[in-house]
């Protein structure tokens, strides 16, 4: 059985808590890294990370990208979407296709 | 294209030539993997997109209604009512090979065997801006898990065509002209060969003629 966590600002994900998920809310970049690094020790399987922490720590999300756990996801913070969770899934198309061929502009 | 630095023998000939049936057969199975996981890669990730565009509005909502909640109610208070949740969420993940990437198939089970509503906390402190909050995010959870799993899909999808890729590249690129251009070269040189002795052969045979006479 494996957990899921969701890492961002406290008043963002306080919600999650109801739903049985592991909240671990964060205050900085730094706490935000540390917290992912630790649970990815851990049985954590599905990492959301809302994208006001994620958009500073890019490089930690980058190392965990090649393995297959823990899975990160951004998810909107409470300040509403900033398009970095898009911006990943285009890179991706990009990567794959060559050309962004999804947003109907070229690449 | 450069040629290989071999000696041009027979024997190197043969080798060459069976290393070049190999590269050929590999490049068609690379290139028939590429598009069947191209294939199968466009079809996730349009449902990527859509799920992410989903997930991404109704989060907002969501999201938007606990700000509200959190406006009526102190931060204790607000803590203090989803401290102890009903339900404990346990996802389980299994492994599916899909083209020979190991991508992740996510299972989840809610505990909602214990017969008690998914809010957890009594109504006389709470304002109803919580109940329809906690209600939208329980709304979104399933796909929230879809679109983790997805876009891991679709992350590996593309990393692994990337790779099918370069490699349909080197071999179609560099490889296989290369050993093409080898062999000719073997094959040129042997002639040549054979060429040089036949003439040697003929002028031997015209020198004995001539000491005959």
């Amino acid at each position: 059985m494996y957990k899921v966590g969701v890492i961002g600002d406290r008043d963002s994900v306080v919600g999650f808590r109801s739903l049985g998920l592991d909240v671990f809310a964060v205050y900085n970049f730094d706490e935000a890294a540390a917290c992912i690094d630790t649970l990815a020790k851990e049985d954590y399987a599905v990492l959301f990370v809302t994208e006001n922490m994620a958009e500073g720590i890019e490089n930690v999300i980058a190392k965990y990208r090649d393995r297959v756990f823990p899975i990160i996801t951004l998810i909107p913070s409470n300040q509403g979407v900033k398009g970095i969770g898009m911006q990943d899934l285009k890179r991706n198309v990009e990567k794959a296709v060559g050309a962004d061929i999804l947003f109907g502009k070229e690449g | 294209m450069p040629q290989m630095n071999v000696n041009p023998t027979r024997m190197e000939l043969t080798r060459l030539k069976s290393q070049l049936a190999t590269a050929v057969r590999g490049h068609d199975l690379m290139k028939d993997k590429r598009d069947e996981l191209m294939r199968r890669f466009m079809d996730l990730i349009r449902k990527n997109k859509e799920l992410r565009e989903k997930v991404e509005a109704e989060l907002t909502e969501a999201l938007h209604s606990v700000l509200l909640a959190r406006a009526v109610m102190s931060r204790e208070m607000l803590e203090e009512a989803v401290m102890y949740p009903t339900r404990r969420m346990d996802i389980n993940i299994e492994m599916v090979n899909l083209m020979s990437v190991e991508v992740p198939s996510i299972k989840y089970k809610e505990d909602d065997s214990a017969d008690v509503s998914m809010y957890p906390y009594g109504f006389a402190n709470t304002s109803g801006e919580l109940d329809s909050a906690i209600a939208r995010l329980h709304e979104i959870l399933p796909d929230m898990l879809e679109l983790a799993q997805v876009e891991k899909t679709c992350q590996r999808l593309a990393d692994e065509i990337e790779r099918t890729r370069r490699r349909v590249n080197a071999l179609e690129y560099i490889m296989i002209p290369q050993l093409e251009e080898t062999i000719r070269y073997i094959t040129m040189k042997l002639d040549e060969n054979e060429r040089s002795t036949l003439t040697r052969l003929m002028k031997v045979k015209e020198m004995l003629q001539e000491r005959n006479l």
